[in-house]
């Protein structure tokens, strides 16, 4: 009878100790996973800390914009890439209006698939030659697969200078 | 999940294979010195995932190297903790391969039948030393790029093969081509080599079973748990050390490698040292023995261990010899490293590795005569014309002039008259001393896009002192930056070593504050010596 019991003592502990060390192994193996895998996530996620602010960019010249005409002008803008900062030329299409310096600087690319639109004179809208998405001068979608107006950039004037600024976020 | 289990044994006998890998039985002695082989493994582990990260992020090309790594460091999130795991469980690793190798010898688990094992663990400690090698010239710093120049000197030294070698290392000179070699062995052919004799390692460990000791009284155990418990114990400890190091340990990144920096000593990682130590005790025609017979020696002799030990298992107390043999190599490693870290000097400007070099602003990269044409590009007014990259002016865009312009030959004639040299330009002459356009020239020829917005802001009083510095020929003497002559001692960092305090009396009297110094004393009017200091106490 009371050898039976010890055995049966026995029996307990090896079955504690056994579930301990089950326990322990997953848990701090658990731990360790988590202790790489959170960072790696973050470090692959995140965006990286901004170097520079925005900065503006002085783009054109305000007289040579007719009004009333989007223009498509091009300028100098910095890019950062990654590691890289490269000078790069880039373009936008000013929208004059007929009275006061409140221009509009639309990104040239279409908010369907990227590609680069044009002005139609005739048609008096932007134009996609992709899947003929077509915008207004306002920049809102008037019809084609384009799923939000064209995308806007800052933009200031100055002395006579229009100053482009970084992408307005799009809603 | 007893569903899903099933349906996979079924379909992979994945269940089995686990079960007989865990349960796996081991000698009733094994215990915590046997969990040394399984921390080596997982600081492999380690490493491959840091080191996919890092890949994530980083532009293998010198250079390009560099910026991709400080990138990682300053500006990716987690970036500095990614790389502080990979640098130093490279150091752990060494440590942990080094005190498996250490248990096995001393228990004696090499002899018959498991030699092999033993000679495939050399092959992998040598396979984790090419990991170090290969990997410390990555980052492209300094250190790494002189590091690498010796090592690979050592290698075209080697008797017999030395040009085979060097030829193999990608060539004289440590360039573009050994970058990529290391960069290839590092990561495309070291991993899946090590991984193959890691399967081949832990094939023969599980073929022979772990070595039972001399007498073994109890039954066998299982592997699983209580071995598996202990393991896991050992990387638990070893990891929160390896994440305490990489987030309370600076990481070295030097300045970026500078193949004309004379004044840089370069040395290896710490556990090279040794080697670096016993190489200075072998001279001229011997200097082959330190760099190729006794380390190719120590090898062979590792490698045949098992060979020439062949006498039976005996208790560990009894092995006295092996005791004594590894005793005198550590002893014989520890003293030698001891001594390459005392004996070798702090590199020039007593540059602590770290992020000093991350504030290196665009004017301190030039040298002096460089800088000091800032002096006039500001009096001339130079910017009224050429206002800089993207913006439009009268003049081109001096970032951008075509190749052929950039010689100063070119730049000197076309300032003294421009109409002659570039028909129609409307550039007034720059009427200048000829030593004076000559540095404009220099500056003009240093910009670029990405540097001209900040170079253009470089300190007036920094200026002011690089042109004083050129017109008092400094460089006829003193090297700063690369430049100058080795008359005197070079001048970078002095700031690190002198205060200004120092450096205006050492400028009105050398030979009070240096008896044997040759240089003149300089009599400078206050503002002058203000300037002078000021740039140079600023100068890395």
């Amino acid at each position: 009878m009371k050898e039976n019991t010890l055995q049966e003592n026995d029996q307990a502990n090896v079955e504690t100790r056994r579930s301990f060390y089950t326990a322990f192994i997953y848990g701090i193996w658990g731990v360790i996973t988590a202790a790489l895998a959170v960072p790696a996530g973050l470090y692959l996620l995140l965006p990286p800390a901004i170097r520079k602010e925005s900065e503006w960019i002085d783009a054109s010249d305000l007289g040579s914009i007719p009004p009333g005409v989007p223009t498509e002008i091009s300028f100098q803008h910095k890019r950062i890439d990654g590691w890289k900062v490269t000078s790069e030329k880039t373009t936008a299409w000013i929208v004059r209006p007929d009275e006061g310096d409140q221009v509009t600087a639309f990104a040239p690319q279409c908010t369907h698939l990227g590609c680069a639109y044009h002005w139609e004179e005739r048609n008096h809208s932007f134009v996609c030659p992709c899947h003929a998405s077509e915008f207004s001068i306002q920049g809102q979608v008037l019809g084609g697969p384009a799923p939000r107006p064209l995308d806007r950039y800052e933009v200031k004037v100055e002395a006579g200078r229009i100053k482009i600024g970084s992408l307005e976020p799009h809603a | 999940m007893r569903e899903l289990i099933d349906w996979l044994e079924h379909r992979t006998g994945i269940e089995t294979a686990v079960k007989s890998f865990l349960y796996e039985e081991i000698p009733a002695s094994s215990g915590w010195p046997q969990i040394m082989g399984s921390m080596a493994l997982f600081f492999f582990l380690i490493q491959g995932v840091t080191g996919i990260l890092l890949a994530f992020n980083y532009a293998p090309t010198p250079g390009e190297a560099y910026n991709s790594l400080r990138y990682i460091m300053t500006e990716v999130t987690g970036g500095r903790l990614i790389r502080g795991l990979h640098h130093w469980g490279a150091s752990m690793m060494i440590v942990v391969v080094v005190l498996h190798m250490l248990q096995v010898f001393l228990f004696g688990a090499y002899k018959k039948p498991r030699e092999a094992t033993w000679m495939m663990g050399v092959v992998l400690l040598l396979v984790t030393l090419a990991f170090g090698l290969t990997g410390y010239l990555l980052p492209w710093d300094n250190r790494a790029y002189w590091g690498t120049v010796v090592t690979t000197q050592i290698a075209a030294g080697a008797p017999g093969a030395g040009p085979y070698l060097v030829r193999l290392l990608g060539g004289e000179g440590v360039g573009v081509v050994t970058f990529a070699r290391f960069f290839a062995a590092h990561v495309v052919l070291l991993p899946p080599l090590t991984l193959m004799l890691i399967a081949v390692h832990v094939y023969l460990v599980r073929k022979h079973g772990v070595a039972p000791a001399a007498v073994e009284t109890a039954p066998r155990k299982k592997f699983y748990p209580q071995q598996v418990y202990k393991d896991t114990v050992g990387f638990f400890v070893a990891f929160i050390v390896l994440f305490l190091m990489a987030v309370f340990v600076q990481v070295p990144l030097e300045k970026l490698a500078d193949p004309t920096d004379t004044n840089y000593i370069p040395r290896p990682e710490w556990y090279f040292l040794f080697l670096f130590q016993l190489l200075k005790s072998f001279k001229g025609p011997f200097e082959i023995v330190g760099s190729t017979v006794l380390p190719g020696l120590a090898i062979l002799v590792l490698f045949c261990i098992p060979l020439i030990d062949r006498e039976p298992m005996i208790r560990l107390g009894k092995r006295v010899f092996a005791m004594a043999f590894a005793a005198l190599a550590l002893v014989g490693w520890g003293g030698l490293t001891a001594q390459a870290i005392m004996t070798t000097p702090p590199n020039p400007g007593g540059r602590a590795p770290g992020f000093d070099s991350f504030q290196l602003r665009d004017w301190q990269k030039l040298t002096p005569e460089e800088l000091s044409g800032l002096t006039f590009f500001r009096t001339q007014n130079c910017i009224a014309c050429h206002p800089g990259a993207g913006k439009k002016g009268t003049g081109p865009d001096l970032t951008q002039m075509p190749d052929n312009h950039r010689n100063v030959a070119w730049m000197v004639s076309h300032f003294k008259e421009p109409p002659e040299v570039t028909p129609g330009s409307a550039m007034p002459a720059v009427r200048l001393r000829d030593s004076e356009l000559n540095a404009l020239s220099l500056f003009v020829l240093k910009l670029t896009p990405e540097n001209e917005e900040e170079l253009l802001l470089a300190p007036v009083e920094a200026v002011k002192g690089a042109n004083i510095y050129r017109e008092s020929h400094c460089s006829a003497c003193h090297q700063l930056h690369g430049a100058g002559m080795k008359i005197g001692p070079p001048l970078d960092g002095v700031g690190d070593r002198r205060n200004r305090k120092w450096l205006e009396q050492h400028f009105r009297d050398p030979k009070s504050l240096s008896p044997n110094s040759k240089m003149p004393a300089y009599k400078f009017d206050e503002a002058q010596m203000d300037a002078l200091c000021s740039y140079l106490l600023q100068m890395p």
